[in-house]
């Protein structure tokens, strides 16, 4: 037997469910999922790694469209594979009967039970809708392709 | 025949120029369709199908 540095596969798992708090953090005063937004961003926005939380700022708008986002269908928990843990969005992001003619190409995942926390931001190239629908499908919920993955 | 949401309420697909395209790279594999009323765009809808994923890699720092 030999001993080898890891991180916890277990722990990466718990790092998406609020499992561990190594600081102060909200007080969870029940053990259900929180409720995710997915907002979208026009080409000028400047979001990225440093985006802190939602943020109306540069979010699209248009007829049909409110701001905010439409809310993540979530009924696939966090799980892990081989050493990545990993999560994605049960369901795709629709936005329906949208006008939006100034072009967008990022959404933005946020958490809006923890105050609207960002959670991760995700390109795609320049698009308006007319009076469309705009669809994004999420990846396959693997440990290599889900959206979000700690490995 | 099929009926259409467009700018101007619902229309016939006959009455309209339909245009589709598409986009496929590493990051994305999109589809768009639209709808031409005499040189006017009355309907554009779009579905981005993402392939890439945000990836956090997590290491435990050795001592010394």
């Amino acid at each position: 037997m030999a001993n080898t540095q890891a991180m916890c596969t277990s722990f990466k798992t718990e790092l998406m469910t609020a499992t561990h708090n190594f600081g102060t953090a909200p007080t969870r005063g029940t053990g259900t999922a929180d409720t995710f937004y997915a907002a979208l961003y026009e080409t000028t926005a400047t979001l990225n790694a440093a985006t802190t939380a939602y943020t109306t700022s540069g979010e699209v708008s248009g007829l049909g469209y409110s701001a905010g986002g439409v809310a993540v269908t979530n009924a696939t928990a966090p799980t892990s594979s081989g050493t990545t843990a990993y999560w994605t969005p049960s369901a795709s992001l629709v936005y329906t009967g949208v006008t939006l003619t100034t072009a967008f190409d990022t959404v933005l995942i946020y958490n809006q039970t923890q105050s609207n926390k960002a959670v991760s931001v995700h390109t795609f190239g320049s698009q308006t809708i007319t009076a469309g629908t705009f669809t994004l499908t999420m990846p396959a919920n693997t440990n290599t392709t889900a959206l979000l993955r700690l490995a | 025949m099929a009926l259409v949401t467009t700018t101007k309420g619902e229309m016939d697909d006959s009455l309209l120029e339909k245009r589709e395209g598409s986009l496929d790279n590493d990051n994305e594999l999109t589809r768009w369709v639209e709808y031409w009323l005499d040189g006017e765009l009355v309907h554009r809808s779009v579905h981005v199908h993402l392939k890439k994923n945000v990836f956090a890699d997590g290491m435990a720092a050795m001592f010394g």
